[in-house]
């Protein structure tokens, strides 16, 4: 066992990424579930996005250009959530688990012609003198323009949400439909909106991971992350800055426990592998004992007539 | 003449299967307070909604200060200076006060403007209102304040109110009734639903009546007896239950040294209530809300118990015996909340004649359900208390306040009860519907059946009741004959003047 091959700085740097697919995933599904929308279909969107980016990278030679078309495709998939749930009238728990399955079937297909290869890389930010900085340097000032841009996505929700007349529209809406349809809101519009901001986010947080995380493509690439993106929104108590703190706290365990790992740890691979799972459910359902409570029209349909 | 603020002119909406509103016209002057009257499904929330922009109308036109005005959506109508308190609150309990009244407004203020507003108006109008308050934690009094503030802040030509005091304490009411005094004599219009016609009376200049759809009349209120007004929404001479000569028999529930701690931080303790009800007797039990009517009837039902021989029914202890158990043994009874409690609101009637019903008309055998006895006692329900729906298989929560009332009404009093205890039976029941429900208690009550009729409505009481008895925090007044009693030695029994202004509180 050798912890010194475990560098601080390069840890620190390293859990910013993996957290960032989780972020961009969480705080887009925060905005649908605040619109009252349960769309378990996270992670059907995040493996599209994936396949899309990381296929329109390859081709485009611009990784940019696939974080756009990836969050065009979760966009488009969440369309179809839209419809089915806001149109449609179905279930909202059975058409998201639906999503979900098509997303992994659909990205198996597409992605076939390009297992194995790598794709552009996107290059990082260089500010002047911050990222020169020692230590605070390349942890904070030497990433890529998505991860900040994750970062900054988070603050805008919150400001939105809290300070903005959009974001009280939106509160409304999912606390209270019939109410906020009373009062002359669009109900299904906002919704819809909300929904394909979701699938937007989705699809940019499975594109960080075929683009930069790992980088390269893999059927079924995105393991579960947005399962646990759906969780980590309900125990952060749809608050956007629980939920940036859980997806550091997930991407944080998960880099250090692949340290520990690779330094040989006597703790057997299986406990150090569920061991992020575990403590950001812990710490968050430990944070979410306060008096906040999920939006009170989550994932009811909504129709005029009633 | 001057012209009227609003005048509809042969507005007329149909459903599929009902004609919602038929050719109604009437016109609101500036200023009045103009009443809309009549009984449920009259089409009265229709014809406001089509004036609020919620509902188009087929036909028919609206002109606002003789221009025409047709709005696409409520916006359109807020626009215009209308204004409307719902029936059932739209408000978002998560949010609080300043941020539920400014998703009502066109252009709100930033926050802090906002607060200090509504502390202004809450002021002006005597409504106290903390802006920062979630909603979610205010009484229902409360909850129509940020209603009616609401509208205030946006200078309405017109006020709708749907039915405001339904929900509200007689203090409540009071207040209520200054603050649309104060903002008749500044000029605003008020357009006001209701069924209570003692209301009417004293607060509107003009009413207008809707039967089935249509324009049927038009009165002075002030001028025209509560009894004329009922008779003209109802279309027929109102009957006044009548009752038979009743042979009280034997002792049917006998409650002896009852206390039951109080189930929740906002309810109340029953403390050494005793009382007997003999068959063929109707008890009634008034008292101001929140004296311990709803854990009287929990623990009378089976929901909440009690120490076993606090509670016989023919001499038997049933105290420990729960709601089932004792529908066995002939002891029914229907709350006072109609969705949620008495009814699920979601399911359908026949559904919820086999909740209750399943046990005494034998709609189960051995675990499994017999529909189509279900679906014939829910249909014998509707068809005996002129419950007005499609049919059995509607949603409970798609009928209106009154006829949903017939029908939980109606539901166990078809069971053959032995003893039924209701908790405010015709509560938001227009006056016909009430007098239907009267009606068949009494009827019951002749039948031999011993009826504990819990209500707030001491006219109701006086009417049906064979001895009374009131609730004061708590503890039961011990009954007395119903007939010969005084107001004044009613409001003894319900704990005098004084005992009633801290059971306001």
């Amino acid at each position: 066992m050798d912890l010194s091959a475990i560098n601080p700085v390069l840890l620190i740097a390293s859990l910013m990424v993996a957290a960032t697919p989780l972020l961009l995933a969480a705080v887009g599904e925060l905005v649908v579930e605040k619109a009252g929308v349960l769309n378990l279909g996270v992670e059907g969107m995040m493996i599209v996005g994936a396949i899309a980016g990381f296929a329109t990278a390859v081709e485009s030679g611009s990784p940019l250009l696939g974080f756009v078309v990836a969050a065009i495709a979760g966009a488009a998939l969440s369309t179809l959530f839209a419809i089915l749930t806001q149109f449609a009238q179905a279930n909202q728990v059975a058409s998201g688990l639906s999503l979900t399955l098509f997303g992994l079937g659909l990205s198996a297909l597409m992605g076939q012609s390009y297992v194995g290869i790598k794709p552009p890389q996107m290059q990082d930010i260089h500010f002047p003198l911050l990222s020169d900085l020692p230590v605070v340097g390349p942890i904070l000032f030497t990433h890529d323009i998505i991860l900040y841009f994750g970062i900054a996505l988070t603050a805008a929700i919150w400001a939105v949400l809290k300070y903005s007349r959009v974001g009280l529209i939106l509160r409304a809406v999912g606390e209270n439909h019939d109410a906020a349809h009373a009062l002359g809101y669009k109900v299904l519009r906002i919704r819809v909106l909300a929904i394909l901001f979701g699938g937007a986010c989705a699809g940019m947080g499975g594109a960080y991971i075929s683009l930069i995380r790992v980088p390269q493509w893999t059927e079924g690439m995105t393991a579960g992350i947005g399962w646990i993106a759906l969780a980590l929104v309900v125990f952060a108590s749809w608050k956007p800055w629980r939920v940036l703190l859980g997806a550091y706290l997930f991407g944080g365990v998960t880099v250090v426990q692949l340290n520990l790992q690779a330094a040989g740890v006597a703790i057997p691979v299986e406990y150090l592998a569920m061991s992020p799972y575990l403590i950001t459910i812990v710490v968050l359902v430990i944070l979410s004992a306060d008096k906040s409570s999920a939006p009170a029209a989550l994932g009811r349909n909504f129709h005029a007539s009633r | 003449m001057t012209v009227p603020l609003l005048s509809l002119q042969g507005l007329t909406k149909a459903y599929p299967g009902v004609v919602a509103n038929d050719q109604v016209s009437f016109d609101i002057g500036e200023g009045e307070v103009h009443a809309l009257l009549g009984e449920n499904g009259a089409g009265k929330s229709t014809l406001v909604k089509m004036i609020y922009g919620l509902v188009k109308p087929d036909s028919g036109q609206m002109l606002l200060r003789g221009a025409p005005f047709a709005p696409a959506e409520p916006r359109a109508a807020r626009a215009d200076g209308i204004a409307m308190v719902f029936q059932h609150f739209s408000l978002f309990d998560a949010l609080n006060v300043a941020e539920n009244i400014a998703l009502g407004m066109e252009n709100p203020p930033a926050m802090r403007d906002l607060a200090s507003r509504i502390r202004e108006v809450s002021e002006t109008y005597g409504l106290p209102l903390d802006p920062f308050r979630t909603v979610g934690d205010l009484s229902a009094g409360e909850r129509q304040r940020v209603e009616i503030i609401r509208c205030l802040l946006q200078d309405p030509k017109l006020l709708i109110m749907d039915e405001p005091t339904s929900v509200l304490t007689p203090q409540e009411v009071e207040i209520l009734f200054e603050t649309l005094q104060k903002l008749r004599s500044e000029g605003t219009s008020i357009l006001y639903i209701s069924h209570k016609l003692e209301e009417i009376r004293k607060l509107c200049d003009h009413a207008t009546i809707l039967r089935l759809g249509k324009n049927v009349g038009e009165c002075t209120p002030a001028e025209t007896s509560a009894r004329d007004m009922a008779e003209m929404m109802v279309g027929t001479a109102l009957k006044t239950p009548t009752r038979s000569d009743r042979i009280v028999g034997n002792v049917a529930l006998d409650i002896s040294g009852l206390s039951v701690p109080a189930p929740s931080a906002f309810g109340t303790s029953l403390k050494n209530v005793h009382l007997t009800v003999r068959k063929g007797e109707i008890l009634g039990i008034g008292g101001v809300a929140g004296n311990g009517q709803d854990e009287l009837l929990a623990v009378l039902s089976g929901e909440a118990l009690s120490a076993a021989d606090a509670v016989k029914l023919h001499g038997k202890p049933i105290g420990r015996l729960g709601p089932v158990a004792r529908r066995r043994l002939g002891l029914l009874s229907a709350p006072e909340e109609r969705l949620g409690h008495a009814a699920a609101p979601d399911m359908s009637l026949t559904e919820n004649a086999l909740l209750t019903a399943a046990v005494r008309e034998n709609l189960e055998n051995r675990g499994f359900l017999n529909w189509p006895a279900a679906k014939a006692f829910a249909k014998r329900v509707i068809s005996e208390f002129d419950v007005r729906t499609p049919g059995p298989e509607n949603a409970a929560r798609s009928l209106s306040g009154g006829n949903l009332q017939k029908f939980v009404i109606g539901r166990e009093v078809l069971q053959r009860p032995e003893v039924l205890v209701v908790n405010q039976p015709t509560w938001g029941v227009d006056a016909s519907a009430a007098a239907a429900i009267r009606q068949s208690l009494l009827d019951l009550a002749a039948g031999g059946a011993a009826i504990i009729c819990i209500s707030q409505d001491l006219d109701e009481l006086m009417e049906i009741s064979d001895s009374f008895a009131a609730l004061n925090e708590g503890r039961l007044s011990a009954p007395r004959a119903a007939a010969g009693l005084t107001v004044d030695e009613i409001g003894l029994m319900m704990g005098g003047a004084h005992g009633m202004e801290v059971a306001h509180v």
